[in-house]
């Protein structure tokens, strides 16, 4: 009995906390890695658009892996703008009508306001000695990245190792293929999302490398430790480029289009551009990578358009159930 | 005088056994049991206590807390409710099916937590059974509070009946049947004689439904969204800053939820000790 | 005769099969239901695969492994907290109530650092070159964790109303301790032994939570079938992922009627026995 006016007083205090509060919230819905960088963007971006438009703004975050974050819009989590690890998982969230399918143009450069690509994290001194790809399946070398069926930023890598193989003299599918199973092969570990194996490699000490994203190597090597790991960045990788976009379906609804669109469009803002490149994404603009440059080494990327096409059609080759990474991926 | 001399082996021999059974229980229950346990409360106090009080009265995990006591409020009396009810009608009653209810009741046992919550995705989720309909009367289920209760409340039915099936089973009804036949009417039988028979058991079941309520995590995962201050509940909490490289912060929150796990057993040790051989008398499970 | 005299079947019963038809059959149709969308050739497809049925065997193996490991530990550990007295016993008996009260993420993570490599007990045992996180090992050990209260908690009621006088009559008429405990107790036993291991069993089978931090998830290997299902499901495979719950529902049913069905033969037998 004694439950009841407790009870009572956490549905009052939920009800006000809920309506009582009379500014606008926006929910973004994110991957894993962009944790701390959506604080400070968020924050940035409530002050700028109080000054200037005098409501309160609330950003709501939502973190997660890249796939699950989009099934979830899909089932209805009602994200006013999704900001993700890679364009399908956009797609798919299109494919089902909440916006349309022509998204990626919608904004400047992909809709992708910064990029990042993936390197290699070693430990202190580099024991194993790993410099480029091919350093990676020597004997004995452990390799932590996390399952490209869960993880976004595992599908940059999967796609940074095949292309490596395929731009080699004398390279091919058939090369790539090989290159990529045997890769796949050094793997003790398969976490769910890119933290997940963050954390297996630095915590708790397993592998010799973790392949992950920059920034989340760079962060991790910041937050971790600056003693305990070296970034070292290969020939040649990828240039990920992850998009984001309004969820046209749930901002009509919810009336917050006009606020979400200018969110994003922060994103390139210059002030938005130095908070990512702050938190070690690679910004767009030209004037803010000048700003940052000693902190980004210089890489040889290529894209996903330069090597696969869209990842309409990278999901159906590779990552679909019984493509291409179900036929070599570990446990084959 | 012989009795004697062969008695003493026979006893140091029992010795040896049962203190190698108890150092061999002890040595278990310690090594597989406590130093978990001792784990989350080291790491949480790994950086000092401000660090751990900081932590802890940060805003999300504050939000979390009252998240996952309303949840567990919502969810344990509804549970509670349904045990009585179920216990009663399969233990006072004869009628066909009455072992199909019971394995229904066990079904969500064998479950896996995981289709648990994902059960709820496909009736109430936007593409789900009632989702159109749900979202044109703008109603909010999954990726909301009433999607972590029901989820919660899915996981944790069979607690309270499982506590108490057995016991009124082995009790029978005669008492229940003398009060009625006495004149007692329906609660009158049921307050005076069915819930005093049964009040330890119920309490030993509310408390490990209280428990697994507020500790589930596959379940709540699925369901959640894992809205930062607004639909993650502790045990989300936790994963949340473990993910953020925020250690001492996910263990803070973590030992709340171990502390209330010692809690719930420091307060059925003291029932079981206080009311001893009236627990033991009407023991669950005792046939 | 029953029916009578006590009051309340046709609101408890309505009650409890309105309650138990929304909260868990209706949803569980919508599960068979959404299932049923992959086809007979496709539930074959998925039945068929080499890594699903890895998956399954994890699952199920582990878990009946699990279960008979805990069905052995306790049973020591009920007898040991039930017939002697030490020091600290009532903490040590609170103890075995943990993992019920514990979050599974949480203990996961603490199983985790406790048992990687550069864990406290990680590091010990990887000097015997035995390896427990990131290995099926570690499974096991997860899934023992979970389902370690059900045995010892079904157990000691009944070994604390055990007839004494059965043991003593064994004894005085010449048995060995050992002899007593195999022919006399064990048997005694058994059916609630049975119901603890069945539902260590059907917890390990599901569990999610605490298995992923410490399995190493590597396909065919360390790949618990749970995470299977999030798999399908993160590739908006709701219905290859549905079809796999039904299948692990189905199956844990199965292996739940039959240690019913031996738990009624061992009460069979124990009685004629008397």
């Amino acid at each position: 009995m004694k439950k009841l006016p407790v009870l009572l007083a956490l549905v009052a205090t939920l009800v006000t906390a809920t309506t009582a509060a009379r500014d606008v919230t926006v929910l973004n819905v994110s991957y894993d890695p962009t944790r701390e960088l959506y604080r400070d963007v968020n924050a940035a971006f409530a002050a700028q658009w109080k000054a200037r438009h005098g409501d309160n703004v609330t950003i709501q975050m939502s973190h997660g892996g890249s796939g699950k974050q989009a099934r979830s819009v899909v089932d209805g989590l009602s994200a006013d703008v999704v900001t993700l690890a890679l364009a399908w998982d956009i797609d798919a969230i299109a494919d089902h009508g909440l916006l349309a399918k022509d998204w990626q143009q919608r904004l400047p450069q992909n809709s992708s306001p910064y990029t990042s690509t993936i390197v290699f994290l070693v430990r202190k001194g580099n024991p194993k000695g790993i410099k480029d790809w091919p350093d990676l399946i020597k004997p004995g070398v452990q390799v932590i990245t996390p399952n490209p069926k869960t993880s976004g930023g595992a599908r940059w890598t999967f796609l940074a190792a095949w292309g490596y193989a395929l731009k080699q003299p004398g390279g091919n599918e058939a090369k790539a293929r090989a290159f990529t199973q045997e890769l796949f092969k050094h793997m003790p570990v398969l976490d769910a999302g890119a933290r997940g194996a963050t954390n297996t490699f630095a915590q708790r000490g397993v592998g010799d490398v973790l392949l992950a994203w920059e920034n989340e190597a760079l962060l991790a090597r910041q937050e971790l430790g600056k003693d305990a790991f070296e970034v070292v960045v290969p020939s040649v990788t990828i240039l990920a480029e992850p998009p984001v976009a309004v969820v046209d379906g749930n901002a009509d609804k919810h009336g917050t289009r006009a606020i979400a669109e200018a969110y994003l469009k922060f994103l390139y803002s210059p002030q938005g551009q130095a908070i990512e490149a702050g938190h070690f994404y690679r910004p767009r603009s030209p004037d803010v990578a000048q700003q940052f440059a000693a902190q980004f080494p210089r890489v040889n990327t290529f894209t996903i358009k330069d090597v696969f096409g869209t990842w309409r059609q990278v999901q159906a080759k590779f990552f679909a159930d019984g493509a291409i990474f179900d036929q070599i991926g570990p446990g084959n | 005088m012989s009795a004697l001399v062969s008695a003493r082996p026979v006893a140091w021999s029992r010795r040896l056994v049962r203190g190698a059974l108890v150092l061999l229980a002890v040595g278990f229950l310690a090594l597989f049991l406590l130093l978990p346990l001792a784990t989350v409360f080291v790491e949480a106090f790994r950086q000092g206590a401000a660090i751990y009080l900081t932590s802890i009265r940060q805003h999300e995990s504050l939000a979390a807390i009252r998240l996952t006591l309303l949840v567990a409020a919502i969810a344990v009396p509804l549970n509670l409710v349904f045990g009585v009810m179920a216990a009663w009608a399969i233990t006072r009653f004869d009628f066909r099916g009455k072992a199909l209810l019971g394995a229904f009741i066990d079904l969500p046992f064998s479950v896996s937590p995981v289709i648990s919550g994902l059960v709820y995705v496909l009736l109430f989720g936007a593409q789900g059974w009632f989702g159109p309909w749900l979202d044109a009367h703008g109603v909010r289920i999954i990726f909301a509070v009433p999607g972590l209760v029901l989820a919660t409340i899915f996981i944790t039915l069979p607690f309270v009946a499982r506590e108490l099936i057995p016991l009124m089973q082995s009790q029978g009804s005669e008492e229940e049947e003398a009060a009625r036949v006495l004149g007692a009417s329906g609660w009158q039988m049921f307050f005076r004689v069915t819930l005093p028979n049964i009040r330890w058991a119920l309490l030993y079941g509310v408390l490990l439904c209280n428990a697994r309520a507020m500790g589930e995590f596959g379940a709540v995962s699925v369901v959640s969204g894992h809205i930062r201050g607004l639909t993650t509940t502790m045990p989300l909490e936790v994963e949340m800053r473990y993910n953020e490289y925020d250690f001492a912060g996910a263990f803070a929150v973590a030992s709340l939820l171990a502390l209330l796990a010692l809690m719930t057993m420091a307060l059925k040790t003291l029932l079981e000790w206080r009311y001893g051989n009236e627990i033991a008398a009407h023991a669950p499970g005792g046939h | 005769m029953r029916r009578h005299v006590l009051p309340g079947f046709g609101i408890s019963l309505g009650y409890a099969l309105t309650y138990l038809g929304l909260i868990v059959l209706l949803p569980l149709a919508a599960l068979a239901w959404k299932a049923s969308g992959i086809g007979v050739a496709g539930l074959l497809h998925l039945l068929s695969s080499p890594r699903t049925l890895a998956a399954l065997r994890l699952s199920f193996g582990g878990a009946l492994l699990a279960a008979a490991v805990n069905a052995v530990i306790g049973l020591l550990v009920a007898w040991v907290l039930v017939r002697y007295r030490f020091p600290g016993r009532r903490l040590f008996d609170a103890l075995v109530d943990l993992p019920f009260a514990l979050p599974t993420a949480v203990a996961g993570i603490a199983l985790t650092t406790l048992y990687a490599p550069n864990g406290w007990l990680g590091g010990w045992l990887a000097t015997w070159s035995i390896k427990v996180a990131y290995a099926p090992l570690g499974v096991l050990l997860a899934m023992v964790f979970v389902g370690f209260p059900f045995v010892v908690r079904t157990l000691q009621p009944v070994l604390e109303s055990l007839d004494r006088d059965v043991e003593d009559a064994a004894e005085s008429l010449g048995a060995r301790r050992w002899q007593t405990f195999v022919r006399v107790i064990l048997p005694m036993l058994a059916p609630t032994l049975l119901t603890g291991f069945a539902l260590a069993l059907a917890r390990a089978v599901g569990e999610y939570g605490s298995v992923i931090f410490i399995a190493g998830n590597i396909p065919m290997r360390s790949e618990i079938a749970p995470l299977l299902i999030v798999q399908k499901l993160e590739q908006f495979d709701y219905a290859g992922a549905a079809a796999l719950g039904v299948v692990m529902l189905l199956f844990s049913f199965v292996l739940l009627v039959v240690v019913a069905l031996l738990q009624r033969w061992s009460v069979r037998w124990t009685e004629s026995g008397r």
